[in-house]
């Protein structure tokens, strides 16, 4: 029912294109306005920064930690990795002509001719797949590699998502706000409630980080990730991270790159249209 | 001679009853303290209650600050029903809240929350 009021108010607009109530671009203020209000002291492009944009104690430490950054090594595996040609000879330059301009800020987009969220982590593995190699693996490993080195190419770009006026992508959009708003699990909570309405409260001894900026420093290397990892490796996509934290309200996780997740993405990144690229970055 | 057993029998049951009757409020009390003991560890137990996920609570560690610090517990719920309820299911009084219904969810048994209120009743 929601999704068809929700085309149905897309429809509207297109009548009307003064009443703006639900439309992505009016969530987008309202989602800006929340957290501007409820952090004035930190300056608006620092949200890109993850919790340590509301926490300056924890900020100096981060700091020491980023002079320097444990994925560098990951981000000149995934060079190695982009530069490598393909049995056809043919490379991921071939599908990726614009990557040293950067394009981290392009994803996720809309896909008209399929109807479908395209991912970058997609992309990735398409152009494997595409050339006749393997595609790697979701979460981890040589697919956060590549990203990392196509993110790194792409700091300082602004993150610029669109949503196209199809109700197929207004449907996406809708199902990604709809996971991020909604309650699951046995505990029943909503990434909205520690991310939106309580971000900066204390969760136990963690400062709950705000949504807004989220996406921008992805891939990240998490020291808990490199703890549970035999060869250390701590990189770890976004879906990995939706994953943990589905986790944590003991909610089933859904599969990395399911057109749950990748819906997720398409809104979560949408919000933070306008912040720079700073992935990949390191997290606790 | 039965009239007189079952008079002996009632006069043994009344003695027990009022020895027991004399023995309650002691034994009472130590399974009242077993239960507010039981209770604070269940509350603080991370699989359990994790109570101070979220409430600063005294003899706690670690408490974050989603939620009130839970103190003069006695002073802010005369009834201790009241306070019960708010613990089996918070959305009953926000359906938005972001504590968890532990009842209907199955994260904490009756008799869990039944513990977990007396202790909470102490602070
Ligand atoms: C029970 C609370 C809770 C819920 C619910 C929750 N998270 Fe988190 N999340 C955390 C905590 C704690 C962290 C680690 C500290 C931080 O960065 O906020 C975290 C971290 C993250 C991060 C990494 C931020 C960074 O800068 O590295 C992302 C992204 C994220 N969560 C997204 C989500 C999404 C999307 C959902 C819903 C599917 C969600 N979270 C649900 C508690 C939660
Ligand atoms: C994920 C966060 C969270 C957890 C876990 C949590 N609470 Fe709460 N609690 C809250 C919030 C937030 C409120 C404020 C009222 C509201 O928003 O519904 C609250 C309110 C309360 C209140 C009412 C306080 C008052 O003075 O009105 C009591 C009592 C309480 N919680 C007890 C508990 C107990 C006992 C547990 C563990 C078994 C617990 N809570 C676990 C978040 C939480």
């Amino acid at each position: 029912m929601k999704t068809i009021a929700n085309v149905l108010t897309a429809a509207c607009l297109v009548a009307l294109p003064v009443a703006g109530q639900a439309s992505p671009e009016s969530d987008l203020n309202d989602f800006r306005d929340h957290f501007y209000k409820k952090f004035p002291d930190t300056p608006k492009d620092d949200f890109i920064n993850g919790v340590y944009s509301i926490d300056p104690a924890s900020r100096e430490q981060w700091e020491a930690f980023e002079e320097f950054p444990s994925y560098e090594i990951y981000i000149d595996k995934g060079e190695e990795l982009f530069n490598k040609k393909f049995a056809n000879g043919k490379g991921f330059a071939d599908c990726f002509p614009n990557y040293e301009k950067g394009i981290r800020q392009n994803y996720p987009y809309f896909d008209s001719g399929s109807g479908s969220i395209v991912t970058l982590e997609g992309a990735i593995n398409k152009c494997l797949t595409d050339n006749g190699e393997k595609p790697y693996k979701w979460k981890k490993g040589n697919i956060t590699y590549v990203s990392a080195y196509l993110a790194s190419k792409s700091r300082g770009n602004k993150i610029n998502i669109k949503i196209p006026n199809d109700p197929k992508a207004i449907d996406q959009y809708n199902r990604g706000k709809k996971h991020f708003y909604a309650k699951r699990g046995q505990l029943n909570m909503a990434c909205a409630d520690c991310h939106y309405h309580y971000a900066g409260a204390k969760i136990r001894a963690d400062i709950l980080s705000p949504a807004l900026g989220h996406p921008t420093g992805f891939p990240v290397y998490r020291n808990k990730w490199a703890g549970a990892s035999k060869k250390g490796d701590g990189m770890g996509s976004l879906h990995r991270r939706y994953g943990g934290c589905n986790k944590q309200v003991r909610a089933k996780p859904f599969k990395a790159q399911s057109d749950e997740y990748k819906a997720l993405e398409y809104f979560h990144t949408y919000m933070s249209n306008g912040l720079e690229v700073n992935g990949p970055s390191q997290r606790k | 001679m039965r009239l007189k057993a079952h008079l002996i029998k009632t006069t043994v049951s009344v003695a027990t009853l009022i020895g027991c009757l004399g023995l309650t409020p002691l034994a009472v009390n130590a399974a009242e303290d077993a239960d507010i003991a039981e209770g604070k560890k269940i509350a603080f137990d991370r699989k359990k209650g994790n109570c101070l996920a979220c409430h600063m609570i005294e003899g706690g560690t670690l408490a974050g600050n989603i939620g009130p610090p839970l103190v003069a517990m006695k002073a802010r719920f005369p009834d201790v029903e009241v306070l019960r309820a708010q613990i089996y299911d918070a959305t009953e009084k926000n359906p938005n809240t972001i504590m968890i219904p532990f009842g209907p969810h199955g994260v904490l048994t009756d008799s869990e929350i039944d513990k977990i209120t007396k202790f909470i009743y102490t602070l």
